[in-house]
């Protein structure tokens, strides 16, 4: 795109495959690779000028504007002084240059400070300090913790056993959990033995660059010996070395062919619906001029010949009175003229606009995120009215519309449920902030974030109820979390899910520790008593068997399995004596998942000590087998798990964040469709839905896909819509538009009733192929909400380009993670939610802010308020200008066509620049039709702007009529009101000057008017803006037609005298007074008519707030949404499988053990230990406090890299 | 306290102007400010209408074509090209008392002055006296910046050029006898053209700075003998050349000629006859162009100009009417408050 994008395609010849040698800087030199140096910025001191300008002129207007240039300095058609347009040109293109090269010197700078970091290079035997840009391919380096990663490295040894480093790849990728990377054997024994790595030579083969983060291969050839490479062995530029002290590394790509860099700058330009409406409107405003210039020129040839051929006697023609080539050099001259139809001033002012618009969001302290400090941010600046005419919303679930926190919220435990607090009449009280919060000082070793309200739990706990003490301590044993206790009774939890967490840490509050394990045994402390049960075996969790058990011997030697799960497997296996408890439990159920709680069932049974060794030599015997192993698991597992005691159930609240299930509401109030794109299960995903108030048990029917092939989608699509719509279900016509480039549209269809719809990825998988896509999308959207689980990065995308490909709507992505980004860069629109993991979705996203909420008030205030300035203003813009432009086309039947301005000069070059621009800019700047508050007590405003109402081609055309009327007055009634009077002194008055000024002034006036017409927010600004350009004009055009200024350039201001002789006649400012109104009176009629007979929903809200004198009544209170009855179970749990081997292995184990022992003292550690944060951990009362300030990451964040893509100006 | 600013420090800044919350006046289209405004505007604009009208109509014009296009018109002998500085007489009656002060003016009809190639042949360096640009015009002002022999033209430009040249002698027939009509030249032109813009180069005698220039073409005398009666009425000050050279707008178009304010004519021209005596030196048949003469006299609000007090009344009136009509759509249609 760039011009300078060139030096990257022109590679020498493509490299196919890479060979380096380390510490052998002479050999690799000859291959000349790229350096580490990395260069973002476009231009330098010396090309800035040429190439900056030659951009410039790519752009169409500029290119446009010098054309006119060139034809102005042509004598026979210049039929304006080249000043008129050199004026706005130098304007805008040393505005825009003055922008580019502040955006370039930005670049300058951060290429600087990252290329001048210094990094331990091995040179010559010796380490010594270099700038990264000096690093070179084949280099060996040494990176200390903390350190960003200099290159692509080969991993040649570290400080850790087994030659690991931990590293952070939150900038690749954006997970912020540590990963792991290890080296080869052959290399970790070089240590940091610098005499020995200087003298390692090994060579590697490798892929050349390229851009993908996951894979990687190669070999090193080492003292003959030949070694495999893979992606475990790289360190990629831009990661972060946590928990290694050191590690030594082999620059494999530098600089610009690092994978981080091969990632970069593919950030596409996205244009807003406006914009493409714009340049279709150009180019049909220069279809416009094209035939004014041509009926004017045809006037000019039967001109010349009825007249002009005549009127010889005084001016002769030069031509010998060719009419054709008069006619030529005349249509030209009316290009010149008219050439103010396609405003130069347009794009720079919408620029202007969507700016200010953009600040206003950073300024924005009602996205303002206190807790993270994190301010909403505008990282485009040229999208803002786009927001306002969101049609399809895509959000990512955890992190976005949850706070990733999960909360242990209520339980039932033997038919008794517990977590709700009740008055003294029994009713149930809402919790809130303030409500007492139970006191666990008693336990010594609680949580101290756990929070729980209902007192009657630790009652009971104390009261040694069999149970509730069962209960937990198969929460404190059944389970696959690891504990870290770095100090005596400070414990720290990880947990593979944040559900686990939660459970496990309930546990532990209510008097069931758990303290450590080992690969055999789990230690808890009961009530303070210590207690150390032998692990015999772990049934581990996965999808199919949703659930997972523990068999374990008690200290007294009981054995004992204990099994968690879904409610519906649960209850399955239970023994018949469980009956009455079951009904109770389900019913408490029921009410746990009515309130969008996730819910466990638990139970547990007792086994015996023969059965168990039986079943624990096939258990042995199965995992060992070559064959089938899994489905003899699965029948060990499912034979042991029977006939199971119903302990209870548990239900833990997934925290969403603050104001989800309202901001939804809101934002589906204005017809905005939203659809949750989640790598999460199905049941978790439609959990959410329902406690984010999306999926609702008033709907008529939620459908779930989940077919295995094309055709069962298909079908199962097929019956979605047809019990959505019975009457047009078979119908194979398509409700379709189709557009000119042959994309058909699909048109919104009607339905009765409210649907949801839930698809997972495989289903999904197949709903995407060609032959389906069309089904899928109109299924979809006929549905209030969609949900689509376990979905991929790529198919996130892909939904949004199948919604962008068949509807013509506006769509927005939002999301917080790296597998968002995908989908926030397809979108019209990308938010990032930022302050959460990683930068990737936010360094992507075209706006970013902290909360889910917040999305209401960019959308419903901002966007609104943008969409409608935006509109006003291109409506207000072309009308003045077209107005302008007109009044030279009526004027040429009355002067021979002969391309005769009727304004001043110096008028038409400041009209734009001076007289006009502040008051549009203010109204653009500050219109408001209501205030926010308004704004969200009526969502429906929103939706003119999904629609396009406000400026449209037919909005445009209605915009040219009525400037059509304009000029005609502006034209006409001073010509009839001055072509045969005289002035009060009987001089003569109908002379071009005065006549000029007179048209120009009554121009000024109508304009003015017209624009106070169109302002509904008159701040001081604005009044200020438009009395003052009036005032402006007037001091102008008595300063330019006064003595001095003539005196000075005699030629250049020959309007000497005019305003002081002209502007002190009565009849002159009558004429003007009757222009201006004239101009107006047809408007406000017409508007006042309309609102009375066909309001529309602004006019309506306007018209209220007027009523209600800006007093707003107070939002309703919100109660919290309760529902009682469920059809379907709330069970959900975000685990994966494949845990439980891990715990039971041992390997896992080594480094907390390290810390438990005391006699391994980690000096030189900096960080604290291996806590891994992010979405393995992110449970609320242990993890990382969420929404925490992220770490101020040094600046190799990505958006150093990004390279921009210029604006189309 | 340093602490919690630390804590905030991306915080916005809580004004008005960042927030968007500045006061503002929010007007909207109601019906209170309509309907009572459009009959305001309505009243006010009959009001002045009523007063352009009456006024308009109390100023007298008297209008007559001298082109001499008939047979029967008496200037008909003097538009044969070959003759040469040709008189001719227009007789005219005024029956009641011509009101004074009366303008006396001359009207060109298709007459392109306002043709662009025509307005930018002009050389305003030249007119301010600047004697460099007496020996070499401005380019614009081709073809009339050299005469055949490459002498410069004095002032150039097809504007300067085609300077109106026919002069008039008013007299009114009293027992038979022509007594004249004394016609006032002075102070017909702008105050800023005849002393800023327009300026003859400060040498004594004028006629010096033209030397080796040449006169247009067109011109009988060269622009140091416009007046001969008025030593200070010459070069480029010259009343008549300064109205000239104030280009009109409009293809047909007026320009003040003399006033009729001194002598016995303070009051106006009284009932009688008069004669018009005209030298008719200036072509405009060719291209079809008309010349006429007119008596006028003037108001506060200028020449006779019924279109404006027309125009007034007419929308004065439509507004009432709209403001009725907007009443009723008002009354039967506004929009229920319960949505």
């Amino acid at each position: 795109m760039s011009f300078f994008g060139l030096d990257c395609v022109k590679k020498k010849e493509r490299e196919l495959q890479r060979k380096l040698r380390a510490n052998d800087r002479e050999y690799n030199l000859s291959f000349k690779y790229a350096t580490n140096a990395i260069k973002t910025s476009k231009y330098n001191l010396f090309t800035f000028l040429p190439l900056n300008l030659f951009e410039q002129f790519q752009r169409i207007a500029n290119a446009y504007f010098l054309f006119l240039l060139v034809l102005q300095v042509i004598p026979q058609i210049s039929s304006l002084s080249w000043f008129t347009t050199v004026v706005p040109l130098v304007l805008v293109l040393v505005v825009t240059a003055a922008k580019d090269a502040t955006d370039d010197i930005n670049r300058h700078r951060s290429d600087n400070q990252v290329n001048n970091r210094k990094v331990q290079v091995l040179i010559d035997g010796k380490l010594q300090s270099e700038k990264w840009m000096n690093v070179q391919v084949g280099d060996i380096i040494k990176l200390e913790n903390n350190h960003f990663v200099t290159a692509d490295l080969l991993l040649l040894s570290s400080s850790e056993p087994l030659n690991l480093v931990y590293i952070e790849t939150a900038e690749l990728d954006g997970e912020t959990n540590l990963k792991v990377r290890q080296a080869l054997p052959v290399t970790g024994d070089l240590e940091d033995d610098i005499a020995k790595l200087a003298d390692f030579n090994g060579e590697v083969r490798c892929e050349p660059p390229n851009n993908r983060l996951d894979r990687f291969t190669g070999t090193l050839t080492y003292a003959g010996q030949k070694y495999a490479l893979d992606n475990e062995k790289i360190l990629l530029r831009g990661c972060t070395l946590r928990n290694t002290e050191w590690c030594f590394g082999l620059v494999l790509f530098g600089g610009p062919e690092t994978k981080l860099m091969q990632n970069c700058g593919k950030s596409t330009f996205k244009r807003t619906s406006v914009d493409r409406l714009m340049n279709v409107l150009v180019l049909c405003i220069f279809g416009f001029l094209a035939f004014m210039c041509t009926i004017l020129a045809i006037g000019n040839v039967f001109w010349e010949l009825n007249e002009g051929s005549h009127f010889t006697v005084f001016l002769p023609r030069q031509n010998d009175n060719n009419a054709a080539f008069s006619a030529f050099l005349t249509f030209w001259s009316y290009v010149i003229i008219l050439n103010t139809v396609v405003p130069i001033s347009l794009y720079v002012s919408v620029e202007i606009i969507r700016l200010g618009n953009s600040f206003y969001i950073d300024w924005d302290r009602k996205m303002y995120y206190a807790r993270s400090d994190t301010p909403a941010m505008a990282r485009t600046t040229t999208l803002n009215e786009e927001l306002g005419q969101i049609k399809y919303i895509f959000s990512d679930k955890t992190g976005t519309l949850t706070q990733n926190i999960m909360i242990f919220n209520k339980c039932s435990i033997n038919g008794k449920t517990y977590g709700d607090v009740y008055d003294d009449t029994g009713q149930r009280l809402e919790i809130t902030e303030r409500t007492e919060r139970v006191d666990f000082s008693f336990n010594p070793l609680a949580d101290p974030r756990f929070v729980f309200h209902d007192h009657a739990l630790v009652e009971a706990v104390k009261l040694e109820n069999l149970e509730v003490h069962a209960f937990f301590r198969l929460l404190a044993l059944c389970h696959t979390v690891m504990a870290e206790e770095k100090k005596e009774g400070e414990l720290f939890y990880q947990a593979q899910s944040p559900d686990e967490g939660a459970l496990v840490t309930a546990a532990r509050n209510f008097g069931f520790v758990f303290r450590s394990r080992t690969p055999d045994s789990v230690t808890i402390v009961e009530e303070g008593e210590q207690r150390s049960y032998e692990l015999l075996a772990i049934l581990d969790f996965n999808n199919v068997r949703k659930r997972m058990s523990v068999i374990v011997r008690s200290p007294e030697r009981k054995l004992s399995l204990y099994c968690k799960g879904a409610d519906t497997i649960i209850y399955e296996r239970l023994h018949q004596s469980c009956s009455k408890l079951m009904d109770v439990t389900t019913e408490h159920l029921n009410e746990f998942a009515g309130e969008g709680l996730r819910t466990l069932a638990l139970a547990y049974k007792d086994l015996d000590e023969e059965y168990f060794s039986q079943w624990k030599e096939r258990h042995h015997e199965a995992s060992t087998a070559l064959e089938d192993r899994e489905s003899k698991l699965d029948q060990l597992y499912e034979e042991i798990e029977q006939d199971l005691l119903l302990l209870g159930a548990t239900a833990i609240e997934d925290k969403l964040q603050d104001g989800v299930a309202h901001t939804i509401e809101q934002l589906s109030k204005a017809d905005i469709k939203i659809w949750v794109l989640t790598g999460d299960k199905q049941e978790t995903a439609e959990n959410i839905g329902y406690s984010c108030n999306l999926l609702r048990e008033e709907m008529n029917e939620v459908f779930v896909i989940s077919g295995s092939s094309p055709e069962e989608v298909r079908q199962e699509l097929r019956h979605a819509r047809s019990s959505m719509k019975p009457d047009a279900a078979d119908s194979v016509l398509l409700p379709e538009r189709t557009l000119v480039k042959g994309v058909k549209v699909i048109t919104d269809e009607e339905v009765n009733g409210e649907y949801g719809l839930v698809i997972n990825g495989h289903s999904l998988a197949y709903a995407l192929e060609r032959s389906i896509e069309v089904e899928f999308l109109r299924t979809a959207c006929m549905c209030k909400a969609v949900i689509c689980c376990r979905v991929t990065p790529l198919q996130k995308a892909q939904v949004v380009e199948l919604v962008k490909k068949y509807k013509q709507v506006v769509t927005l992505a939002i999301g917080d993670g790296a597998n968002d980004v995908s989908m926030i860069k397809a979108a019209h629109i990308g938010v990032g939610i930022s302050g959460q993991e990683g930068m990737q979705a936010v360094l992507s996203s075209d706006y970013s802010f902290a909360q889910f909420c917040f999305l209401q008030r960019l959308l419903l205030v901002h966007g609104r308020w943008s969409y409608l300035r935006m509109c006003k203003f291109l409506r207000y813009f072309f009308y003045k200008n077209f107005t302008f432009t007109f009044v030279h086309f009526w004027y040429a039947f009355f002067c021979g066509f002969s391309a005769q301005t009727v304004y001043d000069e110096w008028f038409i070059t400041l009209y734009n620049l001076i007289y006009t621009a502040l008051p549009v800019l203010g109204m653009s700047l500050f219109d408001q039709d209501v205030n926010d508050m308004w704004s969200f007590q009526h969502p429906q405003l929103y939706i003119p702007g999904q629609l396009n109402l406000f400026f449209s081609k037919k909005a445009f055309f209605t915009c040219a009529l009525h400037s059509c009327y304009s000029s005609l007055m502006l034209f006409f009634i001073p010509y009839a009101a001055m072509h045969d009077t005289v002035r009060d002194d009987g001089k003569d008055v109908a002379d071009y000057q005065s006549f000029a000024l007179l048209t120009q002034t009554c121009l000024l006036f109508a304009v003015s008017i017209q624009l106070g017409l169109e302002m509904s927010y008159w701040t001081a600004v604005n009044t200020f803006f438009v009395l003052g350009s009036l005032a402006m004009y007037f001091a102008v055009t008595f300063t330019m037609y006064s003595n001095g200024m003539f005196l000075m350039l005699p030629s250049a201001f020959p309007f000497i005298g005019t305003a002081r002789n002209s502007l002190n006649q009565p009849n002159v400012w009558l004429t003007i007074l009757l222009t201006s109104i004239l101009c107006v009176l047809p408007v406000v009629t017409y508007r006042f008519l309309l609102i009375q007979l066909c309001p529309t929903i602004n006019d309506k809200v306007m018209f209220k707030v007027r009523q209600a004198k800006a007093t707003l009544p107070p939002p309703p209170r919100r109660a919290r949404i309760r529902r009682t009855s469920s059809r379907r179970s709330g069970y959900a749990f975000s685990h994966a499988q494949g845990y439980g081997d891990l715990v039971t292995s041992g390997r896992f184990l080594r480094r907390p053990a390290m810390f438990l022992s005391s006699g391994f003292a980690h000096t030189g550690r900096t960080t604290t230990g291996f806590s891994p944060m992010g979405r393995s951990a992110g449970y609320s009362p242990t993890g990382r406090p969420q929404n925490a300030k992220v770490p101020d990451v040094e600046g190799t964040s990505l958006q150093m890299y990004r390279t921009f893509t210029d604006s189309a100006l | 306290m340093v602490k919690q600013k630390q804590e905030t420090a991306n915080q916005p800044d809580n004004t008005a102007f960042t927030q968007q919350r500045l006061p503002a006046w929010q007007p909207i289209i109601s019906a209170g400010i309509v309907i009572p405004g459009f009959l305001i505007i309505g009243l006010a604009f009959i009001g002045i209408g009523v007063a352009l009208f009456v006024t308009s109509q109390s100023i007298q014009v008297l209008e007559m074509d001298y082109t001499g296009v008939d047979k029967t018109s008496p200037c008909n002998r003097c538009t044969d090209p070959n003759v040469k500085s040709c008189l001719c007489q227009m007789d005219f009656s005024i029956d009641t008392l011509f009101k004074g002060p009366v303008f006396f003016y001359y009207g060109l009809s298709n007459y392109y002055q306002n043709f662009r190639k025509y307005g930018v042949s002009i050389d305003y360096n030249q007119l301010f006296g600047d004697l460099s640009y007496f020996t070499s015009p401005s380019e614009k002002c081709s073809p009339y910046q050299y005469d055949n022999n490459n002498n410069p033209i004095v002032p150039c430009g097809a504007m300067a050029n085609s300077m109106f040249s026919d002069t008039f002698k008013l007299f009114q027939i009293v027992n038979g006898t022509n007594k004249e009509v004394p016609l006032d030249g002075k102070g017909i032109a702008w105050w800023t053209d005849s002393n800023i813009k327009y300026r003859n180069p400060s040498v004594t005698p004028l006629q010096m700075a033209f030397n080796n220039t040449v006169k247009p073409l067109l011109w009988a005398n060269p622009a140091y003998q416009l007046d001969p009666a008025d030593a200070n009425n010459n070069g480029f000050i010259n009343q008549d050349f300064l109205v000239w050279m104030r280009r009109a707008a409009l293809p047909n178009f007026r320009k003040l000629y003399r006033r009729i304010t001194s002598g016995d004519y303070t009051q106006g021209l009284p009932a009688g006859n008069y004669t018009l005596q005209i030298a008719y030196n200036y072509p405009v048949l060719s291209f079809g162009g008309r010349k006429t003469v007119v008596f006028s006299n003037v108001s506060w609000m200028g020449g006779k100009n019924d279109f404006l007090g027309i125009a007034y009344l007419v929308i004065g009136s439509m507004c009432i009417i709209m403001s009725i009509v907007m009443l009723i759509v008002y009354a039967k249609f506004r929009f229920s408050e319960e949505e």
